[in-house]
Order: structure tokens, then C-alpha cells, then sequence
């Protein structure tokens, strides 16, 4: 492990962030497991918490992020209310959505944070269209769309990245892989590789470990600043592992026995970036009472959660349109 | 007050709202030579390719990248070219488009104009004819325009670009080279029916080109000495329930024309609202649609599922007769 110019620091920042992602997930899955207040579908990035850290620390926060179904990860490092966040998965009234959309639909336009999205690869237009409308806006944003390997199999991967390509347009897109597509491996699916489509369609793809943060974000630096600066898109094809199931009620049986296992013992990514600060002389209880912040600060969302208002009853009447907006007819 | 096409009247809404305000744009196919009907000719000269921007042959990307900027802050106008093409852009509209604003509590809108050119039009057969309105009008979060006039185009255009929701805007093929007198002064309200003629014995409500079929009728109807009052819906949610049942509530008698297939068509809508809210009838209310079939090639075939203006006066006049009381 290189630590030959590895700031402690930044390790540290980076720790925090993906300790407060895994604490949100565990909450948000003792919220829906153990006490059934999530009732909808959660897809918890439990494993996955690099990317997000990585690639999001190289954004300001008037830039714009995309994301999908598994989504919350992405929106906590964007900047958003881990309180708000917990209250919309349980539904409450002060969610970030109104209790509206839950844990698929996930949005803090305040932070730059404009969606997950309930359908595979639906994103991934709409995010070239936000980096189409900073272009016409003349505006110096990016956009980073994040999406699962699963994605690359739908029409909008291939319309929305022509799309990037053809109007020159400032998107990185990161290809979240995670090996599976719900209980499929996706590779079982999937003719050639997302890399080598991304670089058929004339991007610069990159393709880099999704569990090692340190090098992840060295690269997705690269890659922010150069379409911050060419104002073209690059493709970041990031591998990982969820150590979860694809919901919170996956038992996940269908991946061969042991490999979740050893993955958590080899290849986490906590861990790993715990495992090089270690070496860099940061000592194991520093590093803990950040994890239990982290948590503590996760509990305290979900207390909040759980303490709060549903929304009102007629609030499923509002913000559906101006024009013609919906009533319930008497008779 | 100019005579202009159909075509024109929109393109001139279009290019007053991009004069006026530089976050309208239009993306579509083949914008920049001036679009397949030709309603974009001449814009790319004053505005530019980047807002009279063309298109790769990608629905889904064009109405989801339409979307995404229209979140950002922009207000697209976004050609489908067909109706029938939107279809491969149903998720982006049915699910992201039309849900974005509710789904996300507020936080965003999505002020878009999605300009769908709908209808039978010479001899376009199954994939290019067909008249999917209440497809949309079952949506909530979308707005739905049908204009079936040059005033209408005009009127209705530049109330669709001003609006913050997303507007469903279905333009007839067969009407492109209609030319009729506009008003760029008169008012323009979403959800407001147009009497195209005043009656007093029978009610018929129509949109889009059909309601220039029901005129026709109305005036065969007139040299029967019946009295027909045509009420153009112009858009079809919000639509004009008032003006229905105010007309209904004068005439006691009712028929719906339109050129999409009548079986779950608005048509049924119509006659529902009106036998849940009105008066009661003095004749049985009559649905007027295609039948439920598909749009063929052959005109002859065409014809057989067109609603023509003698089919409306027949059905007209047999609501006149006594026994249907
Ligand atoms: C269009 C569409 N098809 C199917 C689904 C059901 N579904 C939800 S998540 C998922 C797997 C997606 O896999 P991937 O893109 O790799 O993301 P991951 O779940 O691994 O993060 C599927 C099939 C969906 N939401 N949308
Ligand atoms: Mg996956």
C-alpha cells in the first residue's frame, strides 16, 4: 500500500464521510428491519461508500449530481440533511421530499442532489440534459450521474452518453459496479464491457477500484477537473461490491457462499482506509471516535425521524401541477 | 390581425416567447432544416443551432435531456416529430416528467412544452396516425392541449411556453396549411373551451381537427334548422367542464366527436361528467370516435374510421327524433 504522500488529513475526511455513509445505512436498515418504519423498498450502499465519498469530495455544491434506486450514499456526501434524508424514508413530513418520495426518489435540489430515480438508467438522460442546461445557462457547473453496472443495459446508457458526446457537454458519468443486477451477475448479462462501450462512444473512460477511496478520488479528481475544464464528459467506471443485499429483505442467496464475507474481510473499504491511516501513524482510537460520532449522529437522525409528523392528508393533493391541480369531486 | 397557417401561428409564439425570454429553446430532429412539417423554418437563422437545437434520433434522450435542463432552469420545447415516435419516450415523460414535481415535494418543475403531432394524414397507416390524448389526460402532472385553429396554435402555444408544468401539446398533421385569422392580443387560458357556433338544440363537443368537423356538421345541421352549439375544448385537462354543462343544461342533448378511438377515449369522460353533473338529457348522449381498430394505408380503409361530418349530423338528427327521448 502506497503512503508515500498520503495525507492524514484528508484520510480522515474522507473516514468521516464514509463512516457517516455506513451509519446512515445501518440506521435506515434498523429502521426498516428491525422496527418497520422504512415500509417501502431501501437499497443500502453498505460497501459501496468510496465512490461517493471519492467522487463527490472533487465537486462544489452548486454542481449537480444524478442517481438511482440505491442513492443515499450519493445524496449524504452531495450535502444533504442526513435528518431530512431519515424523515422522507420514514415517510414524515419534514423528509426532503415531503414524505413524498421516499428512499428512491431521494432529492435535496439545495445541495445540487436532483434525484434518485425509481427506474434503472432513467438518469442517465436526464443528467446529460442537466449538463445541456448548465451549457445553455453558460453556466460553469458540472454534473456527475451516477448509475449501476446493471444500467448499462438499457437504451438511455447508450442515447444519454451519444447524447453527452454529441452537444460536448460537462458530465462525468460513474458507473457505480457493483457485479450484480438485483440476483443477477450482471457480467452473465452483458455482452463486452461498460468501459469499452463508454470509449466507443468517443468518451475518456477510466477504469479504477471502487474500494480504494484514496486512489478513487485521486482519479476522479483528474476526471472532475478535466471536464471542468473541456467542458466534455469523461466515464469513470468504478468496481465494487455491495456487502448487502439488493434490498434490505435480499438475504442475497444467490451469490456464492462466502464471497460477501471476504470481500468485507479484504476488500471494504472502511476498512482499507482505516488499514492505511493506521500506517500513516493515525491511531485506531482517533479513528473510532469518528465511526462513533458518526453513528451517534445517524441515531440522532432517526430519533428525530421517528419522533416526527406524517404529512398532512391533503398534501397528496399538492404539487402535482398549476394548471388543472387535482381535487376530489363531490357529488 | 393576421390570416396565417396553422403552422405559422405556433412558430410565431415560439419565436415571440425566445425573443423574449433566452431560456426557451427547442430541441428536436431536424430542427435546423426547419423540422419534418417544416413549423420550426426560419428559426435557427435568428436563433442559432443551440437553441434551435437538432437532435440524434433518441427520444428517450431528447425528452429525458429535455427534462434534465428544464430542471436546471432552462424551458424547453421539445419536438417528438410524431406522436407515435413519443412513445419511445414514455418513461421519460410518464414516469420522470410528469411525477418530478410531486415526487420530489416541490423542490423542482419541469416547464416543458412536448410538441406531439398527432392524426390521420395522408395515407400515414398504423404507426403514424394516431390520436393518443387520453393516454395523457390519465397522467396526473401533465397538461394537455389539443388546439384545432390558427388562433388556438397561437394562443394556446404561448400559454404552454408560459406555464410551469409540463404541457402535452398535440398538434393535428392534417391542419399544418389551415389558415385562419389570429389575434396576438387575444387572451390565453389553459383549460378555457372556444364556442366555435352557438345553438340551442344539441350540444357537441369536440377538439383538435374534429372540431372543424363538427363545425362543418353543425352548419349542415343549420340548413336542417337545427341548432347546433359546438364547444371546442381546446385542451383536455384542465378541460372546460363548465362550458359543457352550462351548454348541456340549454340544448338537454349531447355528442362527443373526436378522432381517437372512442373506447376509453375522452369522449367517455365527456358523457360521463355530464351524466354524474348535468341535466338530465332529452336524448341519449352519443360517442362519436373511431372504431377499435387500427389506422390502415389504403385511404379507402383510412376513411372507415374517420368521424365525418355527416356521421355527426346523422347522429345529431336521430337525437332530434322523439323516440330517442
Ligand atoms: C427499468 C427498470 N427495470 C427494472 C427495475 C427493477 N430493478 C431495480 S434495481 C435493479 C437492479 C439494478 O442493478 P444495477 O443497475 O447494477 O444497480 P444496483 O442495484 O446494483 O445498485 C432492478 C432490476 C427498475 N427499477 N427499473
Ligand atoms: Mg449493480
Amino acid at each position: 500500500m502506497s503512503t508515500g504522500n498520503f495525507d492524514t488529513e484528508t484520510g480522515l475526511a474522507r473516514l468521516t464521510m464514509m463512516e457517516r455513509i455506513r451509519a446512515f445505512e445501518e440506521h435506515a436498515r434498523i429502521a426498516a428491519v428491525d422496527e418497520g418504519l422504512v415500509l417501502g423498498a431501501i437499497h443500502l450502499c453498505i460497501g459501496q461508500e468510496a465512490v461517493a465519498t471519492a467522487v463527490i469530495e472533487s465537486l462544489r455544491r452548486d454542481d449537480y449530481i444524478t442517481s438511482t434506486h440505491r442513492g443515499h450514499g450519493h445524496t449524504l456526501a452531495k450535502g444533504a440533511d442526513p435528518v431530512a434524508m431519515m424523515q422522507e424514508l420514514l415517510g414524515r413530513a419534514g423528509g426532503c421530499c415531503g414524505g413524498k418520495g421516499g428512499s428512491m426518489h431521494i432529492a435535496d435540489f439545495g445541495v445540487g442532489m436532483l434525484g434518485a430515480n425509481g427506474v434503472v438508467s432513467a438518469n442517465i438522460t436526464i443528467a446529460a440534459g442537466a449538463a445541456h442546461g448548465v451549457k445553455l445557462l453558460g453556466g460553469d457547473q458540472i454534473c456527475v450521474c451516477f448509475f449501476g453496472d446493471g444500467a448499462a443495459n438499457r437504451g438511455p446508457f447508450l442515447e444519454g452518453i451519444n447524447w453527452a458526446g454529441v452537444f460536448d457537454l460537462p458530465i462525468l458519468f460513474v458507473c457505480e459496479d457493483n457485479q450484480y443486477s438485483a440476483s443477477t451477475l450482471t457480467s452473465d448479462m452483458t455482452s463486452g464491457d461498460v468501459g469499452g462501450r463508454a470509449r466507443a462512444l468517443g468518451l475518456h473512460t477510466v477504469e479504477a477500484d471502487g474500494n480504494d477511496v484514496t486512489a478513487l478520488a485521486a482519479t476522479a479528481r483528474e476526471l472532475v477537473g478535466r471536464v471542468r475544464e473541456t467542458g466534455t464528459p469523461a466515464f469513470l467506471h468504478a468496481k465494487t461490491y455491495r456487502l448487502d443485499g439488493h434490498t434490505y429483505f435480499d438475504p442475497a442467496t444467490y451469490r456464492p457462499e462466502g464471497e460477501a464475507d471476504a470481500v468485507a474481510a479484504t476488500r471494504d473499504p472502511i476498512m482499507k482506509l482505516r488499514d492505511a491511516l493506521a500506517q500513516a501513524g493515525v491511531a485506531a482510537g482517533e479513528m473510532d471516535v469518528l465511526r462513533d460520532k458518526a453513528r451517534a449522529e445517524m441515531t440522532a437522525a432517526l430519533d428525530a425521524a421517528r419522533d416526527a409528523e406524517w404529512p398532512a392528508d391533503g398534501s397528496v393533493f399538492d404539487n402535482v401541477q398549476d394548471v388543472g391541480s387535482p381535487v376530489r369531486e363531490a357529488f | 390581425m393576421a390570416v396565417m397557417t396553422y403552422a405559422d401561428a405556433a412558430k410565431l409564439a415560439i419565436a415571440e416567447a425566445m425573443r423574449a425570454d433566452s431560456r426557451v429553446w427547442c430541441v428536436g430532429e431536424d430542427l435546423g432544416r426547419g423540422g419534418v412539417f417544416k413549423q420550426y423554418t426560419g428559426l435557427v437563422e435568428e436563433f442559432g443551432p443551440q437553441r434551435i437545437s437538432d437532435a440524434p434520433i433518441s427520444e428517450a434522450a431528447i425528452m429525458g435531456a429535455a427534462f434534465g435542463a428544464a430542471m436546471v432552469g432552462t424551458r424547453p420545447i421539445v419536438e417528438m416529430r410524431f406522436a407515435d415516435f413519443a412513445l419511445c419516450a414514455t418513461d421519460e415523460l410518464v414516469n420522470q416528467i410528469a411525477k418530478a414535481r410531486f415526487m420530489f415535494g416541490g423542490q423542482s418543475r419541469a416547464p416543458m412544452v412536448i410538441r406531439k403531432p398527432v392524426g390521420m394524414w395522408r395515407s400515414s397507416a398504423a404507426q403514424h396516425s394516431q390520436s393518443l390524448e387520453s393516454w395523457y389526460v390519465h397522467t396526473p402532472g401533465l397538461v394537455v392541449i389539443c388546439p384545432g385553429t390558427p388562433q388556438d396554435n397561437y394562443s394556446m402555444m404561448k400559454a404552454a411556453i408560459a406555464c410551469d408544468d409540463p404541457v402535452v401539446y398535440l398538434e393535428h398533421k392534417n391542419i399544418w396549411a389551415l389558415e385562419g385569422e389570429v389575434d396576438t392580443a387575444a387572451p390565453a387560458e389553459i383549460g378555457k373551451a372556444r364556442v366555435r357556433c352557438a345553438g340551442d338544440d344539441i350540444t357537441i363537443v369536440s377538439w383538435s381537427d374534429a372540431a372543424n368537423v363538427a363545425e362543418a356538421a353543425a352548419g349542415m345541421l343549420a340548413d336542417k334548422g337545427i341548432s347546433a352549439e359546438v364547444i371546442d375544448l381546446v385542451s383536455l385537462w384542465p378541460w372546460d367542464k363548465r362550458a359543457v354543462l352550462d351548454s348541456v343544461a340549454k340544448t338537454r342533448r349531447l355528442i362527443v366527436a373526436h378522432e381517437a378511438v372512442q373506447v376509453a377515449g375522452f369522449g367517455a369522460e365527456v358523457v360521463a361528467t355530464v351524466a354524474e353533473h348535468g341535466a338530465p338529457l332529452k336524448a341519449r348522449a352519443k360517442r362519436l370516435g373511431a372504431p377499435r381498430s387500427l389506422v390502415a394505408y389504403a385511404p379507402n380503409l383510412e376513411d372507415q374510421l374517420r368521424v365525418t361530418a355527416d356521421m355527426i349530423v346523422d347522429a345529431a338528427l336521430s337525437s332530434m327524433e322523439p323516440e330517442n327521448v
